[in-house]
């Protein structure tokens, strides 16, 4: 770590050296390890310090970006003077009207220091948990176990001033027979709230259960969506949908349709960067503060999210969601909580008559952005059930359908649980869906 | 950058571990992109860092940092070793063996014929704002977008069996799309390729060849007719693919199964394994007897080049699949040291935070006897398929589904309507055994993707693939639920 002094102190000195009309600067510094571990061993080991310090320069409406790793005082200079030469030779942006200024931010613990003072042995020991529980059911482990503490600190030359310390820590772990596999991660600030045994139990117990017995035929099924799968649903919507760059530009399916029913009237979806129930951080990557937004509620749109560009565009402020580090990638909702309903995975696997219950898909991709047309694979536990109960597992099946006609045939919504955490932040329960067509099958 | 090296060599060793690695990388990037005639993006993005590898006590640790002098390289070594310890905790029953390799002192990089990073800012956005104006000119177009990117990695690597090797690749790529929209209908269109273009190890006489503005006024007029074309009919069809689409089919279905890392399981719990199990080697009949799949790192100017890997091995070509049979595994020294092979020389890393993972060079379908024409004077009732829209294939690589820009029906030899939101699906051996026809060396291309993924912590891969037009008969194609 370089701490808050030295941080603020790059942002400071870069801010310093601008010949721009106006500057942001923002510094991520980043010390992260993960040890992943395949075939019952650990097979790598990695442990990595880097920083990026981005300056921004603009001359009137002429931005310039550039970036450097390095933070001793010929490099800061170097990027403030790249970053100036770049916006000399850009065009004028029409659309650019100002940086926008500081505004109150919340203190938050996101740094725990546990999750910082984990070391490789402890990763080691966390990925034994994980192997020795899957020997002992005669399987094989594959997956991988993290940690890393990120500082990040951003500037801008009409006041804001902002830092914040944060830890993450990951695992996650596919557990395999010759002829089954399962699959369970967890996600938190705090690394000893993560119960590396529960994780083992929950891939083992999956994959003891998943050999596959049975082909079902692609067709339309009702379906259940454990968290990881409707992670997957959720993730598309909000990446197609909820930019408002996507939607100034014309590929989202929400543009123009504020106010308007969109999704069934029990789907209701937020982002909120402060809720400790996901990954929170007081700011984005301009430092604007985060807050709770309501994007879809009882079904109809309610808000898109902004950074300061697209906001300053239609006239608005930044929601803060200012993506950090990246350029021109517009708004992204981080921190996504899918408001969950009362129905338990069993309650579900009883309401259906024939059904397929999906513990998580793999290589998802969009194939349509305003239909929201999305296919992808099932993986790690895929299973038939018929009346009201699991019949066997299946062969894995190919999904190709609309991610928004399956938001208005949710029949049935979990509670939130450890398995509903999202990887960068946010909440998704179980989902049950009454029509969700499978397009093909896969040998396995 | 001998004594640097040296440096964290010597402390490896001090520590116990029986082989090392240390690499020492500077980067330098400038990204230029053009949206609807605004410069929406202009960064000039500069890297430095250090990696230290270690084996020790028969397993692996890596450490790396952004700061690099002597220090930190004895620093980086003793946390490399102190997580190879780590490691042995939860060790197999057989420590990490590597595959013999002769020590070599080299020096290797691409040639070019004019400096990228030396043509002036102004020119290159000039160029991109041409473009980006001739696509806005079709009435219909909603968005243009025209982009650039120049890449220069200058690379030391030195191992501890005393290979010492210096490399410097510069790669250039640029491309342009045009979007149009009305109600729920969004098409787009892209040359020379989807997702930035076409990419290769060349100077900026590479980004003047590809022409961006010749080709705009079409990219754009397509985009439009895309909007009222007829949505491509769900069937079983021969299937044309034009070659930056195959490029992206070899990639998936081919180029990251053959990965024996993959194969060993090492990337079970993220991108999953596959189905060319060892059992297969040397019997296995992957495709028909028209295909002809090589590994290539020798090509020059071709995105998957290169004179080393990071193991020290020798970039090469090797046969993959010979007349239809699978013979041979990407590999690096640790993989093949588990099947007995020899390492082949495909081991990298992105950058030098990252560990070397067997990674693809550059895979190529080699061109058959027939021409594009040809085929398709030659098929009854089929679909040729242009632009890679989307791409996905289940973790053992056999079911596999993509999606296009756009698509031609064929109706007796001849080019029939334009069609729209095209798919197609199928398991990889029978999509391969069903190739009966591929074009000539004429319509070859090695095709740079500087996006491929693959490991955790996630490494981004720069491979190329060669390919021409070729047909697959009776595919399913129109896929889905609109």
């Amino acid at each position: 770590m370089v701490g808050k002094d030295r941080a603020l102190g790059v942002i400071e000195q870069a801010l310093r050296l601008s010949p721009g009309d106006q500057t942001e600067v923002s510094l991520m510094v980043t010390d992260s390890s993960l040890t992943r571990f395949s075939s019952n061993y650990i097979h790598q080991n990695v442990a990595e310090r880097d920083a990026q310090l981005a300056v921004k320069v603009i001359l009137g409406k002429k931005i310039g970006v550039a970036t450097t790793n390095s933070l001793d005082d010929a490099a800061i200079a170097k990027t403030v003077q790249d970053a100036a030469g770049i916006a000399r030779l850009q065009r004028e942006n029409a659309d650019f009207r100002t940086l926008p200024g500081p505004r109150p931010l919340l203190e938050l613990s996101c740094f725990m220091p546990a999750t910082a003072a984990f070391t490789p042995n402890d990763r080691a020991d966390a990925a034994a948990i994980i192997v020795n529980a899957a020997k002992a059911g005669g399987f094989e482990a594959a997956g991988s176990v993290s940690t890393t503490v990120r500082e990040m600190a951003v500037g801008n030359s009409l006041g804001v001033r902002a830092y914040n310390p944060v830890t993450g820590a990951g695992v996650n772990t596919v557990v395999m027979s010759a002829s089954s596999s399962g699959y369970a991660h967890g996600n938190a600030r705090d690394v000893t709230t993560l119960d590396f045994s529960a994780i083992a139990r929950r891939a083992v117990d999956k994959c003891a259960r998943s050999v596959k017995s049975e082909t079902v035929e692609p067709g339309e099924y009702e379906v259940i969506l454990e968290p990881a799968a409707a992670a997957s649903v959720l993730s598309y919507v909000a990446m197609l949908g909820f930019s408002a760059l996507a939607a100034q530009e014309g590929r989202s399916f929400l543009a123009g349709k504020l106010g308007e029913k969109v999704f069934g009237e029990n789907i209701t979806v937020w982002d909120d960067g402060l809720d400790p129930r996901g990954m929170p951080i007081p700011f984005d990557g301009e430092g604007q503060p985060k807050r709770k937004l309501m994007l879809v509620e009882n079904g109809v749109a309610q808000n898109l999210v902004y950074d300061s560009f697209t906001a300053h565009k239609e006239g608005k402020e930044s929601t803060g969601h200012a993506s950090p580090g990246r350029f021109g990638f517009g708004p992204v909702p981080g921190n996504l909580f899918f408001a969950p309903g009362q129905a338990s995975v069993e309650e579900m696997i009883k309401a259906t008559k024939r059904g397929i219950l999906v513990t998580r898909f793999h290589y998802t991709n969009p194939l349509h952005p305003l239909r929201v047309v999305v296919t992808g694979m099932t993986r790690d536990g895929t299973f038939l059930v018929e009346d009201g109960r699991i019949k066997s597992a299946v062969k894995n099946l190919r999904f190709t359908d609309s991610m928004i006609r399956t938001l208005n045939h949710v029949d049935m919504i979990g509670e939130w649980s450890l398995e509903g955490s999202m990887g960068f932040g946010g909440m998704v329960p179980a989902l049950k869906i009454s029509k969700f067509a499978f397009s093909g099958v896969t040998e396995f | 950058m001998r004594e640097l090296t040296s440096k964290a060599l010597e402390r490896a060793r001090e520590l116990g571990a029986h082989y090392a690695d240390v690499r020492i990388i500077d980067e330098r990037r400038e990204s230029i992109r053009v949206k609807n005639g605004n410069v929406d993006n202009l960064t000039s993005a500069a890297s430095r860092g250090m990696g230290v590898r270690v084996l020790y006590d028969g397993a692996w640790g890596f450490a790396s940092s952004s700061q690099v002098n002597a220090d930190e390289a004895g620093a980086l070594a003793g946390r490399a070793v102190a997580i190879a310890r780590a490691s042995a905790r939860v060790k197999r029953h057989r420590d990490v063996e590597l595959a013999p390799v002769a020590p070599v002192e080299a020096k290797w990089k691409t040639s070019y014929r004019v400096d990228p990073f030396a043509v002036k800012l102004e020119d290159r956005i000039e160029l991109l704002l041409e473009a980006n104006r001739l696509t806005r000119q079709e009435p219909g177009v909603r968005m243009a977008s025209a982009s650039m990117s120049c890449f220069r990695e200058g690379k030391v690597l030195a191992t501890t069996d005393g290979s010492y090797i210096e490399q410097e690749r510069t790669e250039v790529g640029a491309g342009i799309e045009a979007t149009a929209s009305s109600g729920q209908e969004f098409q787009r269109r892209s040359y020379p390729s989807s997702f930035g273009g076409d990419y290769a190890c060349a100077g900026y006489e590479f980004i003047t060849g590809l022409e961006l503005a010749a080709h705009a006024e079409r990219v754009a007029k397509e985009a439009v007719a895309l909007l009222s074309a007829e949505q491509c009919p769900a069937g079983v069809k021969d299937l044309v693919l034009e070659s930056s689409q195959l490029a992206l089919q070899i990639h998936e279905s081919c180029g990251h199964p053959i990965e024996l890392d993959r194969v060993l399981g090492q990337e079970a719990s993220f991108a999953g394994t596959s189905f060319l199990t060892p059992d297969k080697l040397g019997s296995f009949q992957y495709g028909s007897g028209s295909v002809n799949i090589t590994a290539d790192a020798t090509i020059p100017g071709a995105l998957g080049s290169f004179g080393y890997d990071d193991d020290a091995v020798a970039g090469q070509r090797i046969p993959i699949v010979d007349r239809g049979k699978f013979v041979n595994y990407l590999t690096s020294r640790e993989t093949a040291g588990e099947l007995g092979l020899t390492a082949n020389g495909t081991n990298r890393a992105d950058g030098f935070n990252r560990i070397p993972i067997v990674r693809m060079t550059n895979i190529n379908l080699e061109p058959g006897d027939w021409t594009l024409d040809q085929i398709i004077k030659d098929t009854k009732d089929g679909v040729l398929m242009q632009t890679n829209k989307s791409w996905s294939i289940d973790d053992k690589r056999l079911n596999f589904q993509f999606g296009t820009e756009a698509a031609y029906e064929i109706k007796d030899g001849s080019l029939g309507k334009l069609l729209k939101n095209p798919t197609y699906t199928g398991i990889t051996p029978q999509f391969w055994g069903s190739c009966d026809a591929v074009a000539g060396p004429a319509e070859w291309h090695v095709w740079g993707l500087p996006n491929c993924g693959k490991g955790e912590p996630g490494q981004t891969a720069h491979v190329g693939h060669g390919a021409a037009p070729a047909r697959f008969r009776q595919v399913k194609v129109g896929v889905g639920k609109w």
